[in-house]
């Protein structure tokens, strides 16, 4: 127990940076997979393949190898990185944790909302077309709004996800949650204890942001409800993630499933 | 034609038990979610409240906390109960069955809730048809229950399988030579990190590739006396 509270600012410190961490890619990864969403349905092949082909990379293969592809692949060209000047930034593990983790959730997050765009009633497109709106006006006005809320659940999920993958970072040296537990377990040989804390505080994590997000659903579809039935939600359901894609088909389908 | 200095055989037995990792923990994931399944599914309170407890739990503790946790901490957590017993053992887990365990032991929890969405989707007249031709309960599932199941879990079992054979890569941390280890092994020995590391995330997304086909095929196997599906 002593060495729990020992550790306990150092862990304190870890999730500081497990947040960090999270909060920057899902941010940078939302604003990049908005647009590649969109590339990604477009009817020119030579815009959609390579988002297609950039997608299935990511989502196709174990996060552990992509951020080892950069971290230390990386490596094998500093000196055209260092030529160009971007060796400094693939020199840092933060960086490169933050790129890999980046990359990744927006490959995800982009075929969520693909999936979610491909939902949208096509009768409710045509009637916006009818009244004239077309590009990025249709867009805004139509198609976004409708394809958040299809794609939020499933958004949720993902997020989640980026979360608990944050800790793979501990192996490329940063200290997050995971990588100040380890240490102080290597040191203290309080395995379980640390291992267990570690896990707690995660678990802490993820119900926060998932009753956050559970939050803002509940917002985002204030205008589906029932008038004066539905009470505001207490507590977030441990939502089951799984059978969201067995079960309905486009948005949540294409997200991570578990 | 790339170079790989002699460490081709090492990658090839990587990608071996790469698969054979999660072809075992996927098995492992199967027998798990079916338990759990049926008890998210009983009249019981207590045990729906376990198998509440273990969905949650699993949902919100990262993978790797989970394998570290498994590989490391249980070894002296029983080191510490059998000292305190006044027992002196040494416990030491093998990786490879460290590995399956906990990756099982994670998938096992979505397999839970994929199973318990496919037994909802079975209509319930036909168990209560079943049971009117005077089947037995084991009868009507395994007549009635699980064949339709199968249909309904498949989607939802392909994904978890591909997320699954992804998150084989993360038990290279404990020193388990799979494809990712194998790859780290000749990355550092030839100074080619990129190289090697392209190459086993080829070899991951060949083996998505494959899934993928053989996913579809079952699909449309298990869907062929279904009218336009």
């Amino acid at each position: 127990m002593d060495t729990i509270l020992d550790t306990l600012p150092r862990l304190l410190d870890g999730a500081w940076l497990t947040i960090q961490i999270t909060v920057l890619s899902v941010v940078i990864g939302l604003v990049l997979a908005v647009p590649l969403a969109v590339l990604r349905l477009s009817p020119w092949a030579v815009v959609r393949w390579p988002v297609h082909a950039f997608i299935f990379f990511f989502r196709g293969t174990p996060l552990l190898v992509q951020l080892f592809l950069i971290y230390y692949g990386s490596g094998q060209f500093n000196g055209a990185l260092e030529s160009v000047g971007l060796w400094t930034f693939f020199r840092e593990a933060y960086f490169c944790g933050v790129l890999t983790l980046t990359l990744n959730t927006t490959a995800y997050t982009a075929e969520i909302l693909r999936g979610a765009l491909q939902t949208v009633p096509h009768g409710e497109v045509e009637a916006a077309r009818a009244c004239g709106m077309r590009g990025l006006l249709l867009y805004r006005r139509i198609l976004f709004p409708k394809a958040f809320r299809i794609a939020w659940p499933a958004y949720t999920n993902e997020v989640i996800f980026l979360l608990q993958a944050t800790s793979l970072v501990s192996i490329i040296t940063l200290m997050d949650i995971t990588g100040v537990a380890q240490a102080a377990a290597s040191r203290t040989f309080a395995f379980y204890e640390m291992y267990l804390t570690a896990a707690a505080m995660y678990l802490v994590l993820v119900y926060a942001v998932l009753f956050v997000f559970k939050r803002i659903e509940y917002r985002l579809t204030g205008h589906l409800r029932p008038v004066g039935v539905a009470p505001e939600p207490t507590a977030p359901e441990p939502e089951p993630a799984a059978p969201q894609a067995a079960a309905t088909q486009g948005a949540s389908q294409d997200g991570r499933t578990p | 034609m790339i170079d790989l200095h002699g460490y081709g055989g090492l990658l090839l037995d990587g990608f071996k038990l790469t698969v054979l990792v999660g072809v075992a923990s996927m098995a492992l994931a199967i027998a798990l979610g079916l338990i759990g399944a049926t008890a998210k599914l009983t009249p019981s309170a207590t045990i729906r409240w376990l198998a509440a407890t273990y969905t949650t739990v699993v949902r919100g503790v990262p993978e790797l906390v989970m394998i570290l946790l498994v590989y490391y901490g249980v070894p002296t957590l029983i080191q510490d109960i059998a000292t305190a017993f006044g027992h002196d053992v040494r416990v030491d887990i093998n990786s490879f069955v460290a590995g399956v365990a906990t990756i099982g032991f994670i998938y096992g929890a979505f397999n839970t809730e994929v199973f318990r969405g496919a037994y909802l989707a079975v209509p319930r007249g036909q168990v209560e048809a079943a049971y009117a031709c005077g089947m037995s309960r084991w009868r009507t599932a395994w007549r009635v229950t699980l064949p339709q199941m199968w249909r309904y879990a498949l989607p939802g079992l392909g994904n978890v399988w591909m997320v699954l054979l992804k998150a084989t890569a993360l038990i290279s941390v404990i020193e388990l030579h799979e494809l990712m280890r194998a790859s780290q092994v000749a990355a550092q020995a030839t100074r080619e990190p990129f190289t090697f590391y392209l190459i086993a995330a080829l070899m991951y997304l060949a083996l998505t590739i494959v899934s993928m086909q053989v996913q579809q095929w079952l699909e449309a196997r298990a869907n062929r006396g279904m009218e336009g599906v």
